[in-house]
């Protein structure tokens, strides 16, 4: 992008990226090959790039990413989470390369706009996690990991598109530490269902009480702090939300 | 858009070329090859062809076989490929014991130590698990279905195997990943308890072995993979240990080509237990590598590479017995593009531990009884049996290797989308 195209495609009175100049279809196969790079293992993710200030001698990242928001979207979660957490080095993670690029320039604006240094802790990665988690992280690294608003996949036969099922989530688990939390939320009541039965089923989840939701702070975060999540309140819309803990499990 | 029609009915074409395929029993009781739907099976003790016996309840074989393997004890045989089938066989009566119907082309499979369970993976990716209750009394059991063990998220599984102790299961994938799972106590209930993932290919997986030595019976785990190394691996960290390069051997293999930077895909691996030693066949090589594997060093080397003069012979199997320490190999393939035979085999055998000779065919154990059984009748052509190897590395490569479009051809193809049509 030459720098003539990118100054119109901020707005002037924010310094954000206007989302206008990053429209994307909704919807993205996940079964098709990926035609973009995807790193060999954990090891060779280079997070320095991602999270500069936390960069110490030899280049060597201080941290380890510890939340992983996988279909960020436009980012709202996030940026949310950023200033909730600032000491925790969070990513997310998209498919779709245009709506990629727009939370890259958009955490990028932040960075720049915010007056204390806020936002350095947030990134984002273009990949396929249904297909390349173990490739970005080591066993339980992770200590929340969130699913919003996910594809429906309303078709039986797509249902293996769905993000959460019972094979996928033997991936989360492992690279969820004992104790983490998976976040999962959606308007789609059918998908709720279905994503709460695979938690339920699952022998290496527990569902949290209603004490610990209430709580978390996260938990609010999940509806108002995403643009999919705004859409619906605005619409009078109900959400169905399962969140589960990875427990300690010996097979 | 003609091209891209003529393209795709190449693909297709290609996709049927199997290669043929060869199992020795662990203690050399018999040996079994796979050539398209046909399974041949030579009885070594008795020196004579085997006659398979199938009276359970499903359907017979048509499609080509894929994977082939005897269970650790030697008990069991299983055979399992694109017709959907898995069958069980008794390795002594060779009376198919059990007939599984999967949903999927089938494309590995495993037997647990103690012979309890067979494993099978589909080419959507899941591995099933079946009990093999009570097959051990010899009596054909009903056809059965398997339940869900795990699953790859949509890439097809090259290779499964248990880990010497049975606590483990590997599988391995396309997208260059080998998934260790805990082999849990209850299969049928799934197996979701990931103990690592070994990453580091950068190509897809063809096969995996372990080895393993005496003091160290838990063994390491070696793997090839189209980015023309073998790799060697720690399962229960998923550490990769050694990485060996074997494509620029195989070019100084070919002599007078200059072929020796072109990437080559190792086509299979097999290993003897309590022994630090692997044979490894390359794709497009008329011949083995021999590797050795230095247990407490973590190291792996190319010890010997054996040519087989005359013939062109590139292995499309290879296994090893424990016992005699010979090692079978297979060259050959089934629905050849303008052959008329249905598939056709070689079978050549070295000696390859002390002396690393090769076997002439009379020599072979079984002599040319065995070879009649196995390789069929038919005259085999020198011009044919090099066709066979392009079309394996062909069907191969299709099948596993990621298609890469230019950008052009990308957008061409996105052309109909309403997001590009809105653009115009």
């Amino acid at each position: 992008m030459d720098s003539e195209t990118k100054q119109t495609t901020f707005s002037k009175s924010t310094g954000l990226p206007r989302k206008r100049f990053y429209r994307a279809r909704a919807h993205s196969n996940p079964l098709s090959d990926s035609h973009f790079p995807i790193p060999t293992s954990p090891a060779h993710v280079d997070f320095s790039l991602h999270f500069p200030k936390f960069v110490e001698a030899e280049n060597k990242i201080s941290k380890k990413v510890e939340f992983a928001d996988i279909g960020c979207g436009f980012g709202g979660l996030l940026i949310s989470l950023a200033t909730l957490f600032p000491d925790t080095l969070m990513i997310g993670m998209e498919l779709r390369d245009k709506v990629t690029e727009y939370v890259k320039e958009r955490i990028l604006a932040l960075r720049r706009t915010s007056s204390d240094g806020q936002y350095e802790n947030i990134s984002v990665v273009r990949t396929n996690s249904m297909k390349y988690i173990p490739n970005y992280f080591e066993k339980g690294q992770l200590s929340k990991m969130f699913f919003l608003f996910p594809d429906p996949h309303f078709k039986e036969k797509n249902h293996r598109r769905r993000v959460i099922s019972t094979h996928l989530l033997d991936e989360y688990a492992y690279v969820l530490r004992a104790g983490g939390i998976i976040y999962t939320i959606t308007d789609v009541e059918e998908l709720g269902e279905w994503m709460k039965a695979c938690l339920e089923k699952h022998p290496m989840f527990e569902s949290l009480t209603q004490e610990e939701l209430d709580s978390d702070p996260v938990v609010e975060l999940l509806c108002s702090a995403t643009e999919e999540g705004q859409k619906v309140a605005r619409n009078g819309g109900q959400t169905f939300r399962a969140v589960f803990r990875r427990i300690a499990y010996v097979s | 858009m003609e091209e891209s029609l003529i393209e795709d009915a190449e693909i297709q074409n290609k996709l049927e070329v199997a290669p043929a395929l060869i199992s020795v029993h662990p203690s050399q009781k018999s040996v079994v090859v796979a050539v398209g739907s046909d399974l041949r099976v030579f009885d070594l003790l008795e020196n004579c062809p085997v006659t398979l016996v199938d009276e359970s309840d499903g359907p017979s074989r048509k499609d080509s076989i894929r994977a082939i393997r005897y269970g650790a004890s030697g008990k069991l045989f299983v055979s399992a490929g694109d017709d959907k089938l898995v069958k069980i066989w008794s390795a002594e009566s060779w009376h198919c014991l059990n007939t599984i119907c999967s949903e999927k082309r089938v494309s590995a499979v495993a037997i647990s130590r103690d012979d309890s369970y067979v494993c099978y993976a589909d080419k959507f990716g899941v591995v099933w698990v079946v009990e093999l209750d009570g097959i051990m009394e010899g009596k054909v059991l009903p056809s059965k279905k398997g339940a869900q063990l795990l699953s790859h998220y949509c890439s097809i599984i090259t290779s499964l195997e248990f880990s010497p102790n049975g606590q483990y299961i590997l599988s391995a994938d396309r997208d260059f990943k080998i998934r260790v799972t805990v082999f849990p106590k209850k299969p049928l209930e799934g197996a979701h308890e990931i103990q690592s993932f070994c990453l580091g290919h950068t190509e897809f997986i063809t096969c995996t072995a372990f080895v393993s030595s005496p003091e160290l019976s838990q063994g390491y785990l070696m793997s090839g993979s189209g980015d023309s190394t073998v790799r060697l691996w720690d399962i229960k960290s998923g550490s990769l240990l050694d990485t060996c390069e074997v494509s620029i051997l195989a070019g100084h293999g070919e002599s007078n080509e200059s072929e020796s930077l072109a990437q080559v895909t190792v086509t299979d691996i097999c290993t003897i237990p309590n022994y630090a030693f692997a044979a490894v066949a390359i794709q497009s090589f008329q011949g083995i590598f021999l590797l050795s594997c230095d247990l407490a060093a973590h190291t792996l080397s190319i010890t010997k590479v054996i040519k087989i003069p005359g013939e062109s012979f590139i292995p499309t199997s290879i296994s090893v017995s424990a016992s005699t320490r010979l090692l079978w190999m297979v060259s050959g393939a089934s629905n050849l593009p303008g052959s008329n035979h249905p598939g056709f085999s070689r079978v050549r055998v070295i000696s390859c531990i002390e002396s690393s000779s090769i076997l002439e065919d009379e020599h072979i154990p079984g002599g040319t009884k065995l070879l009649e059984q196995l390789q069929g009748k038919v005259p085999i052509e020198e011009s044919v049996m090099s066709a066979a190897a392009e079309a394996v590395r062909a069907a191969m490569s299709s099948l596993l290797m990621k298609k890469q479009y230019s950008e052009e051809k990308r957008e061409f193809r996105k052309r109909t989308r309403n997001d590009k049509k809105a653009t115009q």
